[in-house]
């Protein structure tokens, strides 16, 4: 057995990424930033409604939260649904007590399905972003690319019209991405895509003549990640969200303004007997001074007025 | 293959009717039992083994079949000592097998529904004669082994059909524990007479704690006490519903009892103007009386929000 000669062939090795959507950059040795009222951490909470539909495809594969038993899976799609009505208004009665603003990402099929979330995320000046059509709609390398424009200027449109809001945050389903999906994303109006885990603080992509931003959007810090994959407590979430804040908080004397990037799902973290741990964790936040709760576009906004 | 069976429609949780519960109680709190029967070499379905072992699969044969043997009198001597009543998820089939154990929970006065025939049986791949047959038969098995006519369904190891809930509704079930999209009961669509969906849980539930999210047993307990805090505070707006899914092959075990003990103390040390501490069959009842007609109202006037 033996493999082509081109396996051992490295087109691509040379100094910084092999492709050019972004620079290669290292945290550690950029321009300090400061944030607004010289706040240490800018507090980024974004939180995701979504529909899981029963017929989901796995096309190229089913997004993290999916339908998992035979058709029709009752229990996972009723257990979804559960975050679109109860979750979701325990996050925000946390979110109220502690003054605390956020960024919703929402399926275009959500706003059309439930416009009272739309018309509550308005009311609460929350910030809306893409989040695609619905959880059975991946983009993903090697998909139509015809069907990949429908699909973004489909969500983007509805959100658009249901919300009155710009929309310029995208959050692409299961954070998958197509070669082409940050063409059409910048090309559709968005400004800032959450799909990107690969930084602590807001990089310039190469697309669209760099336009196009990745906000730092983890996959690590998240409630879907911590809880449901690494199958850690509440008790051990609020630490290791602790254990965020205080290191950022801390480098910031050295490196300037930091994010801490928190993201939370409905039927995850707004459970009954998962809230009040959220409840705790962000309030002991908040017992710290320079602490700057902004949504994405605002942070982005602060700061590419330093960054030119 | 529907994006959405339509079985309920969506209802904010908020500004809802303000049910209270008998007593004026904030937070209805059921425990459910599931006293299931898994074969050693059941036929197969098309769309899911029984058994991840080739038959006989000994490991988890057996570690199904502790429950009866072991861990449900166990259990059941926890919750006699706290008052509870079991409502209990069962395998028609078990009353053939272990007829002792229908005896002991009957003489309780512990309500029995019906969760199939057997927990290796599933609905899948079924026609709609087949769905019937099972939902018959467990009407027949059980108001002939207890005298009571069945009043809640859950689906044999939670596996539907399209018309699952238009059945129970025609033979007149009152509540299924299949749906999960709330912490109150609410109207199902259905095709003919009525059904209600009843709070049950696929998160405090006793397996899905130890197997899915790795729980240790002391966790447990915890996470049951924090629900239920949630849910009576809330219930202050409008009655919430909370259950206890069980497995005695799981919580019955030496080393997990102690964690739902501790968990059945906190919630029984609460008033009756708290915690109303109930069955299945009550709350469904009580709901129909009092809170089905304007529940439904509210849903139909608050269509999309």
């Amino acid at each position: 057995m033996t493999l082509d000669k081109e396996y051992l062939e490295y087109p691509n090795r040379k100094y910084g990424m092999d492709h050019d959507l972004y620079d290669w950059s290292i945290l550690q040795k950029r321009e300090p930033v400061k944030w607004p009222n010289d706040a240490k951490v800018a507090l980024w909470i974004s939180y995701s409604l979504e529909f899981f539909p029963l017929d989901q495809p796995a096309k190229p594969f089913k997004a993290p939260g999916g339908m998992v038993t035979p058709y029709p899976d009752l229990r996972h799609f009723t257990t979804r649904d559960y975050g679109n009505r109860v979750g979701i208004q325990r996050l925000w009665k946390v979110l109220d007590k502690h003054g605390l603003k956020a960024s919703a990402a929402v399926n275009s099929k959500v706003a059309e399905r439930y416009p009272y979330l739309v018309n509550k995320i308005n009311e609460r000046g929350d910030e809306l972003i893409g989040h695609g059509v619905d959880m059975g709609k991946i983009h993903y390398g090697g998909m139509d690319d015809g069907e990949e424009q429908a699909l973004i200027k489909e969500s983007l449109e509805s959100l658009r019209q249901a919300s009155g809001q710009p929309v310029t945050g995208w959050w692409s389903p299961g954070k998958s991405q197509s070669w082409n999906t940050m063409k059409h994303l910048a090309a559709n109006g968005v400004v800032y895509c959450c799909d990107w885990g690969n930084d602590d603080m807001p990089y310039q992509m190469n697309e669209a003549g760099g336009n196009l931003w990745a906000m730092p959007h983890g996959d690590e810090i998240w409630d879907r990640t911590i809880i449901m994959d690494k199958k850690h407590n509440e008790e051990e979430f609020v630490e290791e969200v602790q254990d965020a804040f205080s290191v950022l908080y801390n480098e910031t004397d050295k490196y300037g303004g930091r994010v801490l990037s928190l993201v939370l799902t409905p039927y995850i973290m707004g459970l009954h007997y998962r809230i009040k741990y959220l409840d705790q964790v962000l309030g002991w936040i908040k017992e710290h001074d320079g602490v700057w709760s902004a949504t994405g576009t605002e942070i982005l906004d602060a700061f590419k007025a330093q960054t030119g | 293959m529907k994006p959405d069976l339509g079985l309920y429609d969506y209802w904010p949780y908020e500004g809802r009717p303000k049910i209270r519960w008998p007593n004026g109680a904030k937070i209805a709190f059921w425990v459910a039992p599931n006293i299931e029967f898994y074969e050693l070499d059941p036929p197969k379905n098309p769309l899911r083994n029984a058994w991840p072992r080739p038959h006989p699969d000994v490991l988890l044969a057996s570690n199904r079949d502790y429950g009866n043997r072991a861990g449900h009198w166990r259990m059941m001597e926890v919750m006699d000592k706290y008052n509870v009543r079991g409502s209990i998820s069962l395998s028609i089939g078990l009353i053939d097998h272990h007829p002792e154990l229908i005896e002991e929970t009957k003489a309780r006065n512990w309500e029995f529904f019906s969760h199939g025939i057997y927990n290796t049986r599933y609905s899948y791949e079924m026609d709609e004669a087949q769905e019937r047959a099972i939902m018959e038969d467990s009407l027949e098995s059980v108001m002939k082994a207890t005298g009571q006519k069945l009043a809640g369904y859950l689906a044999p190891a939670l596996t539907h059909t399209e018309r699952t809930m238009d059945l129970l509704a025609e033979y007149g079930f009152l509540y299924t524990c299949d749906l999960f999209q709330d912490d109150t009961p609410q109207p199902v669509n259905v095709n003919s007479g009525r059904l209600i969906s009843m709070p049950y849980s696929l998160e405090i539930n006793d397996i899905i704690v130890y197997n899915a999210y790795l729980g240790t047993p002391r966790r447990y307990g915890q996470m049951i006490k924090d629900q239920f805090d949630q849910l009576l505070k809330e219930g202050e707006e409008c009655g919430t519903v909370m259950c206890i899914p069980l497995h005695a092959y799981a919580v019955g075990h030496p080393h997990r009892i102690g964690g739902f003990e501790d968990a059945l103390e906190y919630i029984t040390g609460h008033s009756k103007e708290d915690v109303w501490i109930t069955t299945g069959r009550e709350i469904a009842e009580y709901y129909y009386e009092t809170y089905y007609d304007e529940c439904l109202a509210d849903i139909n006037a608050r269509k999309g929000g």
